[in-house]
């Protein structure tokens, strides 16, 4: 019929047999959007206003027959959208007994937003419908959820702030409900994602974290806040070197060109000549409306500019900024609940990331105390905890670095389960991660352009992805791992420095012939053990 | 119509309280013929509900001691065969003692205002105001009520009214039923909604309080539905499960009770017993919302636990409590409001009595208990009508003068009633106030001590609505009384006037219910008077009617007590002290089963598309022919029952 063009009421008839039966079947609901939209221009206002009564009452019987019907929705979505002087009040009373049935129903909430939205409901009414749901049930995602957009709304910020973020009253009155849920159920955890938003920070802007210019490698290096794709022959990126613009192409590391936090170019030897006293270097990031600036004097092998671990707090991005005294009772208030609820792991996750957000460095013992803990009580999410306890204590180790302001990094004997931040390591020299329990050198080891010296003794390391490309490295030691496969030894290769490699005690020792294929595949590495 | 009482029955049923309408509905669903008789004008015993009227008349019938003309015991003499003895039944109710009535309002008579426009709201009420208005003159005397008029049900109510306020429990079911068995700690089933919004606007402009005065509450005599009993429905209860079981709760309204309240240092307090309570409490501690979540959550599941309350399974709860860090406020919450347990209980009894509170709430709403709309008294009508809807015959105003028994066999064969028609059957059944002094010479009856108060205000104000049902239990002032429960009803539950609360005060007594009851009632109200009194007094709700007496409880009375009974009567007890209707429920279940072993206990009636009208089929002709002699209250049932599902998602 559809093909026939035969759109007019039958459809409308024997569609709606079929839907009121059961409202999950898009095919037909798109039918009958057809068929209205042909219906619209052939009938009166008068039939069109009592056609589009009948489909609201239709609609209004199948959200009775399922009332978390996508396709239902939609549908009433697209009818309203449509009409000339739609009834939002009769709309918002819907929703509000829909939502009186199941105060959970998204799709309800869903359709309450898509309704405020369009009738322009005050924020403040619609922040009070949830204070009336939360108050029946507090268990309840989509109601906390929607206070986060609304509260925003209700209490924008002057320009300069951070937008998103709430004023101090309104984040502790806000806080103290959110805590009235947690005491009276620690095991809802949809109390405790608001908290986390609460206490969350906006997103950080985008900027470029580090310039790093290599004088022997013609090379240039940029970090970035966040991963991006720089394509060929696009705008995304300038470079002007000595205030005149350059035409280059970026790559990545690794060489894959995938998004990434690192990405470099070639540098004409033009560009690096000795005969000015230094050349400046400018990379201007269109898209993310930063820029950065550094300079290679003359007789520098490199010259670098980068922002500053400590002073941008770049690890505190999970919690907040706000002011550190609602912080700390916050961290007051969830140590006196955990006292209650020694093995509740919400509260647990909580005061370690209020910690971090507070102060990383001073809590680190106390932190590491409390993810044994929580590993404990929470046994499901063992490598999750690892993992995130791994990148704080690369954090950590990061800023202590910053402070002693060396390019060594010591990261023995901390138990890490995986490496991250490694964009922040673009200038490190020495880095050892001996006595770990890592599996990998991950691809984003390559960002470390910098790299000498990398020892990775005593992990579980079966690939090296990340030993790619790097131009200084000279010792690799990774002993005792369990590096199987001579393929995995195939990016060593891309390293043209490489003098001494150390492989002693992994299984592919023990197999025929790796030493004449190490020397093949190695030619210029003058000290291979094996 | 008596003369038209066919006189062959299986089971013949004397009384018509709880217990006996349970039964009764039993048998006739079992297929029994059933005779179901009162010697009352009206249904329930001491378990039904009045108009104030209708309570007038029914105080002045008790207040009336023995000056009621013995009639003749030898009409029925005659009708004893030789091979037969006959044990006399009880002539005369002597349940009711210690009647004290005091009236606050004032009773002048002039036309106020107040008066005037409440009429105008309800143009139904004009109709009946001549009637009612010329017997209000003198206060006392309102004996002019007919009869007819015992059943306040019959007052004409507006369908939109009504059909706001239902909260039917089948389809509460329906959702019940979805939520599957999830802990009733996280169930908040949406269905009710306890706000009555037309009453809620027509209260809010009335910035000052309300002056009521005795002709109006006369007047609006039919707006009240007053207990004899006070009971609740646990949502989990015996009741419950039967009401939704055989299906009689199509016939009843119920609407949850919506405030646990707490009378501590002096003052009333709401507690926070559900997780939405706990959550929204402004007076509670985050610790103590914890420290009470986390008690109340092992409550629930106490058995799994042993080791938390092994070592003080010898102590008193109170004890046990203050070993569990709970505050005093919070101990006094478990302990009276939540447990409802006297100090001295065992921890394993409190544990219990916790427990089942908790299971009860969020099936039907935040707090454990139901209440039928139109007052308690409806609860046996139902029964009684599901029995005669299975072709149970009934009989109010019917005395029995004796049952007869034969001597041979031991075994009552059959009963004299007043018109000395002699009535035969297999079983009988027989309320133990119908039982004669001689016959129960050897019984202990405890006494239960009763309050009814017609009060302006509510206990416990809030903002946000005034229709509130509320439970409060007052712990005992001294040792060695007991605890009394105090439950506040308000107009949406067709039980009072508007502007007004029912207040029901229940112990079991150890005096005259007005030495039981009277400090309490101090404590919570203060009589009206005109003057204006003192501020502090003020803030109390006024006391405008009250009405103390005792009610015998015969309820835990072992039948060996009872003197020359045939093995085949059967005792029912009236009403018992306790909040629930488990007592009752048991006993009807326990009695059926021993009568009839073999039988199911009110099973589902059933579907009418199912039966088949059919040559020889009994059921459905029972079901058409017209010797049912219809419950009473079946018009006005009808009307207050609206079963259309749309009103829940339309209105």
């Amino acid at each position: 019929m559809r093909q026939a063009g035969e759109l007019d009421e039958s459809v409308l008839e024997l569609t709606s047999q079929i839907l009121g039966a059961n409202p999950d079947f898009a095919t037909l609901w798109n039918c009958r959007r057809e068929v209205l939209q042909r219906l619209e221009a052939q009938k009166s206002p008068e039939e069109l206003a009592a056609l589009v009564k009948t489909e609201l009452g239709f609609l209004e019987s199948c959200l009775r027959v399922n009332p978390k019907s996508y396709g239902t929705w939609h549908h009433r979505c697209w009818l309203l959208g449509r009409l000339p002087e739609p009834n939002w009040a009769r709309e918002l009373e819907l929703c509000a007994r829909f939502l009186e049935v199941d105060e959970r129903n998204f799709h309800c909430w869903d359709y309450r937003r898509f309704v405020a939205a369009q009738a322009a409901v005050p924020p403040a009414e619609e922040l009070a419908f949830t204070d009336s749901l939360i108050t029946r049930n507090f268990s309840n995602y989509s109601s906390w959820h929607y206070r986060s957009c609304l509260l925003p709304q209700l209490h924008p910020q002057p320009d300069s702030g951070p937008q998103g973020r709430l004023p101090e009253d309104v984040l502790l009155k806000e806080l103290e409900l959110v805590q009235n849920a947690f005491f009276t159920d620690p095991n809802d955890q949809s109390a405790w994602f608001y908290h986390r938003w609460l206490l969350g920070r906006a997103d950080p802007q985008d900027a470029l974290r580090c310039l790093h210019v290599s004088r022997d490698e013609a090379c240039l290096t940029v970090s970035f806040s966040r991963p991006v794709l720089v394509g060929p022959r696009t705008e995304t990126l300038l470079l002007m070197v000595d205030e005149s613009p350059l035409a280059v192409e970026w790559r990545t590391p690794d060489g894959r060109n995938w998004p990434g936090h690192v990405w470099l170019c070639d540098l004409p030897a033009t560009s690096l000549n000795d005969q000015l006293p230094h050349h400046t270097f400018r990379v201007i990031w269109t898209a993310g409306d930063a820029q950065k600036e550094c300079v290679l004097l003359k007789g520098h092998q490199e010259g670098w500019c980068r922002d500053s671990a400590t002073d941008e707090q770049l690890f505190r991005c999970e919690l907040s900024v706000e002011k550190s005294t609602v912080l700390q009772s916050e961290l007051e208030s969830c140590k006196e609940l955990q006292e209650l609820e020694p093995e509740n792991k919400w509260c647990l996750l909580t005061i370690i990331l209020l910690m971090r957000a507070l102060d990383p460095l001073l809590y680190e013992k106390e932190t590491l105390q409390y993810f044994q803990t929580l590993k404990a009580v929470d046994p499901m999410r063992a490598a999750y905890l690892d993992d995130l306890r791994s990148k704080f204590l690369l954090e950590n180790s990061l800023l202590k670095m910053e402070y002693a302001e060396v390019r060594v990094l010591h990261l023995g004997h901390k138990d890490l389960t995986v490496l991250c931040h490694l964009e922040q390591l673009l200038l490190v020299t020495h880095l050892d991660l001996s006595h770990n329990r890592l599996r990998a050198l991950p691809p984003a080891l390559a960002a470390l352009r910098c790299l000498e010296v990398l020892q990775a003794n005593d992990n579980a390391i079966e690939s090296l992805d990340g030993v790619t490309n790097l131009p200084r490295l000279q010792e690799l030691s990774l002993c005792n791992n369990r590096l199987q496969q001579r393929m995995v030894l195939q990016p060593l290769a891309s390293c043209p420095r490489l003098v001494l490699l150390n492989l002693q005690g992994n299984p592919l020792c023990q197999a025929v012939g790796t030493s004449e294929y190490l020397a093949e595949l190695l030619p210029l590495v003058n000290s291979i053990l094996v | 119509m008596a003369d038209s009482l066919p006189t062959e029955f299986d089971v013949v049923i004397i009384g018509t309280g709880l217990p006996e309408s349970i039964l009764a509905a039993a048998c006739s669903r079992s297929g029994q013929r059933v005779l179901h008789l009162d010697s009352r004008s009206y249904y329930g015993g001491n378990w039904a509900s009045f108009s104030f009227s209708g309570l007038l008349s029914w105080l002045k019938e008790h207040q009336q001691n023995g000056d009621n003309a013995e009639e003749s015991t030898a009409s029925w003499q005659g009708l004893v065969h030789e091979t037969e003895e006959a044990i006399a039944l009880r002539k005369k109710d002597e349940t009711i003692e210690h009647i004290e009535v005091f009236c606050y309002a004032s009773q002048d008579m002039d036309d106020n205002i107040e008066e005037i426009s409440a009429l105008q709201k309800n143009p139904s009420a004009v109709t009946s105001k001549p009637l009612d208005s010329v017997c209000l003159s003198e206060e006392t005397n309102s004996l002019h009520v007919t009869s007819s008029e015992t059943h306040a049900k019959d007052t004409p109510k507006s369908d939109e009214e009504i059909s706001l306020e239902v909260t039917d429990v089948e389809d509460i079911l329906a959702e019940e039923k979805c939520c599957g068995d999830k802990t009733c700690i996280n169930t908040a089933s949406g269905g009710d909604k306890d706000e009555n919004k037309p009453i809620e606007e027509d209260n809010t402009d009335q910035p000052k309080r309300n002056r009521i005065t005795y002709s109006q509450i006369v007047k609006e005599g039919r707006r009240f539905n007053i207990d004899l009993v006070s009971k609740l429905l646990y949502s989990q209860g015996l009741l419950i499960d039967l009401l939704i079981k055989s299906n009689v709760s199509r016939y009843a309204e119920f609407k949850n009770v919506t405030r646990i309240l707490a009378f501590r240092e002096g003052k009333v307090e709401q507690v926070p017993c559900s997780r939405a309570d706990v959550f929204n409490s402004k007076e509670l501690t985050m610790v103590e919302k914890r420290i009470l979540m986390k008690f109340l959550t092992f409550c629930l599941d106490y058995e799994q636990h042993p080791d938390q309350y092994q070592a003080f399974v010898h102590c008193s709860f109170s004890d046990y409590l203050k070993t569990k860090k709970l505050t005093p406020n919070l101990q006094h919450f478990v302990l009276h409001s939540i447990a409802m347990t006297e100090s001295s209980c065992t921890t394993i009894d409190g544990l219990k009595a916790t427990k089942n509170f908790l299971r009860c709430l969020g099936r039907f709403g935040n707090t454990p208990f139901l209440f039928p709309l139109y007052g308690q008294g409806e609860i046996p009508q139902c029964f009684c009508r599901m029995c005669a809807v299975f072709g149970g015959i009934y009989c109010l105003r019917h005395k029995v003068q004796c049952l007869i028994v034969d001597k041979e066999s031991g075994r009552c064969k059959a009963i004299i009633d007043h018109l000395d028609q002699r009535i035969n059957a297999k079983y009988f059944i027989v309320e133990d106030s119908y039982l004669s002094e001689e016959t129960c010479s050897n019984v202990q009856y405890k006494q239960i001590s009763r309050a009814v108060l017609i009060t302006d205000q509510s206990i416990l104000k809030k903002a946000d609505s005034d229709q509130q049902i509320s439970i409060l239990i007052v712990p005992p002032m001294e040792s060695g009384t007991c605890a009394v429960r105090v439950t506040e009803l308000c107009s949406s539950t067709m039980t009072c006037m508007k502007d007004t609360y029912l207040v029901h005060l229940t112990c079991s007594s150890s005096k005259t219910a007005r030495e039981d009851l009277e400090s309490v009632v101090k404590k919570l109200f203060t009589p009206y008077t005109e003057t204006e009194i003192d501020k502090e007094e003020l803030t109390k709700p006024r006391l405008l009617w009250a009405l103390y007496f005792n009610m015998r409880d015969s309820s835990g009375i072992s039948r060996s007590s009872y003197n020359g009974l045939p093995s085949n009567v059967y005792v029912c007890s009236g009403p018992d002290c306790g909040l629930g209707n488990e007592h009752a429920v048991k006993q009807a279940e326990t009695l059926f089963q021993e009568i009839f072993p073999n039988e199911d206990f009110c099973p589902p009636p059933p579907n009418p598309e199912d039966i088949i009208f059919d040559g020889d089929d009994k059921q459905p002709e029972a079901l058409g022919t017209n010797n049912i002699i219809m419950a009473k209250p079946d018009s006005s049932e009808e009307n207050k029952n609206p079963e259309s599902p749309e009103n829940h998602l339309q209105n």
